[in-house]
C-alpha cells in the first residue's frame, strides 16, 4: 500500500488532517506546503469559536499528527502533468513527484478591507482586521489598541457584498465577530462593544450560546444594519455611519477602534495550481467540486482531490471533517473500496 | 490619517488624459454663478498652457438640469447630449470637455447607456437626424474640465506667483475639497482618485502649497439636489446638508473652500448668509466666511489673476481674508467695477456675517 | 431674523455620542433580561394594543438605547398589561417587569 504516493497540497487544518488520515489509511501522503511552515490561516488566530480553546492547542495536536509524515516546505511548485492517471508534480528546487492522487487544501485568503474604500482600511489608524485582532491577543502589541472606550465590529466585510463580487455568506464571521467582542470586552470591561451585523448566522453547535453569552454576560450591543462610511475626527477618532435597520434610523457615532470582519476568499496561490491541473472555480471564485452533494471532496478530474476552504467558506470543524472524508474518497479511488470516480 | 493608503487608491484610480486638442463646453449655470471661472480655464489652457480648447457658439444645455428636475425624459436629455456630440464632430474635434459636473455625469452616463444597449444609441441617432438633421459621433475622451486643470497642476505651480500659504506665518492655507456627486459617485473609475478619496482638488491643493483638511462629512453632498432647491418649499433640505458640512468642518478652520461643480460653490457660498442669517453663526474669523471658490479660480489666484477679474466680488462670502493670508495685492476701490469701470453695483451688507 | 420661506431642519441621523443611557443603564440593571432581545417581534405581533397602536415593546426597548426617551414613554403607556408578550418571548424576557420599571424609572 505504501507505494500509493499523495500529494496533499496545502499545509493549513485541511492537508495536516488529510495527511493524517491517509498515513492512517496506510497510504503515504506528501505535505506540500508555499510557506515555511504548517498551520496555514490557524497559526494566526488565538482563539477559536465556540468553546475559546486556543487556536495553539488545535495546531499541536494537527503538528504532532503529522510529525512523522513526509512535507516539503516552501516548496514552489513549476508543473504538474498526469500521465496515465499518474501525476507528475516539479517543484522550483528541481525535487519531483510521483503521485496517484492529489488533494487540494489551498485554502483561504481572508477578504483585503482596503477594498472596501468606505471603511478606510489603510487610511484611517484606528481601523483594523480580524485578523490583526487575533494577532492583538496573541502578543498584545498593537499601538492602535489604547484603552479603547468605545469599540465597533463590522460583519460581512468583503461577503455578502456585489459591490466586491463576493455575493457569498462567509459562514464563520458571525461567531468569530461575537466571540472576538466578547474578548475584547474582557480586556477593556469599560468600553461599550457594538456588533454591525445584517442578519446573525449562529448556525452551529454552541454558536447561539455565544450570542447569549455576548448580550447578556458581555453586554455586547448588536445593531442591525451596515455600516456605510467611516472617516475621522479632529481628535483622530472614527466617525462611523449605518442605519439603524430594526429602527428605521440612521445613526453616527464615533469610536475609538473598528474591526472589520474580513470574509473569506480562495487563496490567491491555488490559481496556478488549478491552471495546472484543468480545474475550473465555481460562481464564488472557489474550487469547483463535482456536485454540491455527495461529491463534494471530488473535481471534475479523475484523481484531483480537495478539502476544505478552497471550495467554500468554512468552519474549522467542517474542515476537518471534510478533510477525514477526502483520505476516505482517495483511499476508494485507489481500489481499495468500491470506486465512485 | 495614513497618506499612503489613500497614495495607493490614488494610484489606481489615474486616467490617461490627451493633452490638447478639446472641444469645450460651458455650463448653463456657471456663467452667472462665476462669471469669471470659464474665461479663466480658457485664458489659462490657451495662452498660458498653449493648448488648443475650441468653442462653439450653437452649443447649449445638456438638458441636466431639467432631467435631474424630472422636467424631461431621458431619451430627450440624450438627443440634446448627441447634438453636442455632433457639434463637436462637425468642429473636427474628438476630445470633449465639459465645465459642468452634472454634464460630466449626464454624458458619462448617456455613453455608459449607449454601451450596454446599443439599440438606444441607434434611436437617439435617428431622434437627432429626425430634429436637427445632425448625425453625432461619440467622443473619443470625455473629461471634465477639472481634469484638465489636475493634468496641468503642477505646470500651473511651476507659472505662480501665490502659493495656497498664508504669507504671514508661512504655514500652508487649510483647505476644504468639495467634489461634485456627478463627478464620480455614479462611476467612480472615471474619476481621478475614485469616488470615496478623489484626488482631482485635492492635488490642485498640495501642487499649489496648501494642506487638505479630511473632516467627517467630507463625502456629504452639497444639497443642491436639484428639485431640493429649486422649489421654495424644499430648500430646507439643501441648506440643511450645507450646514451639516460646516459644522463638521468648523473645527479644522479651513482658510478656503475648493469645489468643481457648479452648485456646490454656489451653495456652499451662499448659504454661509443664510445660515449666518437664521442661527447667527459664521465659520470664518472676525465674523467672515470661509470663501468657496471654484478650481479655476483657485488657479487664477495662484496664477496672479487680478481677483476682480476672476469674478471673486460675485461671492457671497468676503474673499479679501484670503487674499491678505495669500498676500494678493488687490484694490478694494474696484471691487465692483466690471469691464470697462462698468459700475456693478455694491450689495448690502448683511447684519450676520461680514462683507467687508 | 429673515423669514427664507424654508429653515435648517434637525439631521435625522441619531448621534449616539450626545445620548445620556443613564435611565437605560438602571433598567438594564434591574432588568438584566432586556439585554437578551434578538428583536424577533413576537412581542408586537401578539400585542393586543399593537393591533390597534403604534405600542411596540421590541421598538420600545431599542428607541431606549437610542435616546429617543419620550417616544417610548408615549408608547409604554398604550400598553394594556394583558401579559402576552410575556407568555410568548422566546429569550423568556420579563416584559410586564420591564413595562413597569420603564414607567417609574422614565417618570421620575
Amino acid at each position: 500500500m505504501n507505494e500509493h504516493r499523495i500529494l496533499v497540497i496545502g499545509g493549513g487544518p485541511a492537508g495536516m488532517e488529510t495527511a493524517y488520515q491517509l498515513k492512517n489509511l496506510g497510504l503515504n501522503p506528501v505535505i506540500i506546503e508555499r510557506s515555511d511552515k504548517l498551520g496555514g490561516n490557524l497559526s494566526r488566530w488565538d482563539r477559536l469559536f465556540p468553546t475559546s480553546e486556543p487556536a495553539e492547542a488545535l495546531l499541536e495536536k494537527l503538528m504532532e499528527q503529522t510529525k512523522d509524515i513526509e512535507k516539503k516546505l516552501n516548496a514552489k511548485i513549476t508543473s504538474i502533468e498526469k500521465e496515465n492517471n499518474i501525476f507528475h508534480l516539479k517543484l522550483s528546487n528541481g525535487i519531483n513527484y510521483k503521485a496517484d492522487a492529489i488533494v487540494l487544501c489551498t485554502g483561504f485568503d481572508l477578504f483585503k478591507a482596503e477594498k472596501k474604500q468606505e471603511y478606510g482600511y489603510g487610511i484611517y489608524n484606528n481601523v483594523i482586521t480580524n485578523a490583526e485582532l487575533e494577532k492583538y491577543f496573541k502578543t498584545h502589541n498593537d499601538e492602535r489598541i489604547n484603552e479603547p472606550k468605545r469599540i465597533g465590529f463590522v460583519h460581512c466585510v468583503g461577503s455578502r457584498d456585489v459591490k466586491v463580487n463576493n455575493t457569498y455568506c462567509s459562514k464563520v464571521c458571525c461567531a468569530t465577530a461575537l466571540k472576538q467582542a466578547c474578548e475584547i470586552k474582557e480586556e477593556f470591561p469599560e468600553a461599550d462593544v457594538y456588533c454591525f451585523y445584517m442578519d446573525l448566522r449562529m448556525f452551529g453547535k454552541g454558536y447561539e450560546d455565544i450570542y447569549l453569552k455576548a448580550q447578556k454576560d458581555f453586554d455586547i450591543k448588536c445593531v442591525r444594519g451596515r455600516v456605510c462610511e467611516v472617516s475621522e475626527n479632529i481628535e483622530g477618532k472614527l466617525v462611523i455611519k449605518a442605519e439603524d435597520t430594526l429602527l428605521g434610523t440612521p445613526m453616527k457615532m464615533t469610536l475609538d477602534l473598528l474591526v472589520l470582519m474580513c470574509g473569506m476568499e480562495k487563496s490567491k496561490s491555488s490559481n496556478e495550481i488549478q491552471k495546472m491541473l484543468n480545474i475550473s472555480n465555481n460562481e464564488d471564485g472557489f474550487i469547483e467540486t463535482r456536485d454540491l452533494f455527495s461529491g463534494l471532496n471530488l473535481t471534475k478530474e479523475k484523481g484531483v482531490f480537495v478539502a476544505g476552504a478552497c471550495t467554500s467558506p468554512k468552519t474549522l470543524p467542517e474542515t476537518l471533517a471534510e478533510a477525514r472524508s477526502a483520505a476516505m474518497e482517495v483511499f476508494n479511488y485507489l481500489g481499495f473500496q468500491d470506486v465512485r470516480n | 490619517m495614513i497618506v499612503e493608503g489613500k497614495q495607493k487608491i490614488w494610484a489606481d484610480y489615474q486616467k490617461d488624459i490627451p493633452d490638447d486638442h478639446y472641444f469645450y463646453v460651458r455650463s448653463c449655470i456657471r456663467q452667472s454663478f462665476f462669471p469669471g471661472s470659464e474665461v479663466t480655464f480658457l485664458d489659462i489652457t490657451r495662452n498660458k498652457l498653449g493648448k488648443d480648447f475650441y468653442e462653439s457658439a450653437y452649443h447649449t444645455t445638456c438638458g441636466g438640469i431639467a432631467y435631474h428636475s424630472d422636467s424631461i425624459p431621458q431619451e430627450t436629455a440624450m438627443t440634446i447630449i448627441a447634438r453636442q456630440f455632433a457639434l463637436m464632430h462637425e468642429s473636427g474635434y474628438e476630445n470633449y470637455v465639459c465645465s459642468c459636473i452634472t454634464s460630466f455625469g449626464c454624458y458619462t452616463e448617456t455613453l455608459e447607456t449607449w454601451h450596454e444597449f446599443p439599440e438606444l444609441e441607434a434611436k437617439i441617432r435617428q431622434y437627432l437626424w429626425d430634429s436637427c438633421k445632425k448625425d453625432f459621433a461619440k467622443p473619443k475622451y470625455l473629461a471634465h474640465a477639472s481634469d484638465i486643470i489636475y493634468k496641468f497642476r503642477h505646470e500651473i505651480a511651476r507659472q505662480a506667483k501665490y502659493k495656497l500659504v498664508n504669507v504671514k506665518t508661512g504655514k500652508p492655507l487649510k483647505v476644504v475639497e468639495h467634489i461634485g456627486c456627478h463627478y464620480a459617485k455614479m462611476f467612480p473609475s472615471k474619476g481621478f482618485g475614485g469616488a470615496e478619496y478623489p484626488h482631482v482638488l485635492v492635488g490642485m491643493i498640495e501642487a499649489w502649497g496648501g494642506e487638505v483638511v479630511d473632516y467627517p462629512e467630507r463625502r456629504q453632498c452639497c444639497g443642491f439636489g436639484f428639485r431640493q432647491y429649486l422649489i421654495q418649499a424644499n430648500r430646507g433640505y439643501s441648506l440643511s446638508n450645507t450646514y451639516k458640512k460646516f459644522e463638521s468642518m468648523e473645527a479644522y478652520e479651513p482658510d478656503l473652500i475648493i469645489t468643481n461643480c457648479p452648485g456646490c460653490p454656489y451653495f456652499l457660498d451662499r448659504w454661509q448668509y443664510v445660515i449666518a442669517e437664521q442661527t447667527g453663526k459664521t465659520y470664518g474669523k472676525n465674523g467672515y466666511g470661509i470663501p468657496a471658490l471654484t478650481y479655476e479660480e483657485v488657479a487664477g489666484l495662484v496664477m496672479g489673476y487680478n481677483p476682480w477679474d476672476l469674478g471673486l466680488q460675485m461671492h457671497q462670502v468676503a474673499v479679501e481674508p484670503l487674499l491678505e493670508k495669500m498676500g494678493i495685492e488687490y484694490d478694494p476701490k474696484t471691487k465692483y467695477k466690471g469691464i470697462n469701470n462698468k459700475d456693478l453695483g455694491t450689495p448690502i451688507n448683511p447684519i450676520n456675517i461680514r462683507l467687508q | 431674523m429673515i423669514d427664507f420661506g424654508f429653515c435648517i431642519s434637525k439631521s435625522s441621523h441619531i448621534m449616539m455620542d450626545d445620548i445620556d443611557l443613564k435611565y437605560f443603564n438602571k433598567l438594564e440593571t434591574l432588568n438584566p433580561d432586556i439585554k437578551t432581545c434578538m428583536s424577533c417581534g413576537l412581542c408586537t405581533a401578539t400585542c393586543t394594543a399593537g393591533n390597534f397602536t403604534d405600542m411596540s415593546f421590541r421598538k420600545i426597548i431599542l428607541m431606549l438605547q437610542r435616546g429617543k426617551d419620550k417616544e417610548a414613554v408615549r408608547l409604554v403607556k398604550k400598553c394594556m398589561m394583558c401579559g402576552k408578550c410575556m407568555m410568548l418571548c422566546s429569550r423568556g424576557i420579563n416584559t410586564r417587569n420591564i413595562l413597569l420599571s420603564i414607567t417609574r424609572i422614565y417618570n421620575e
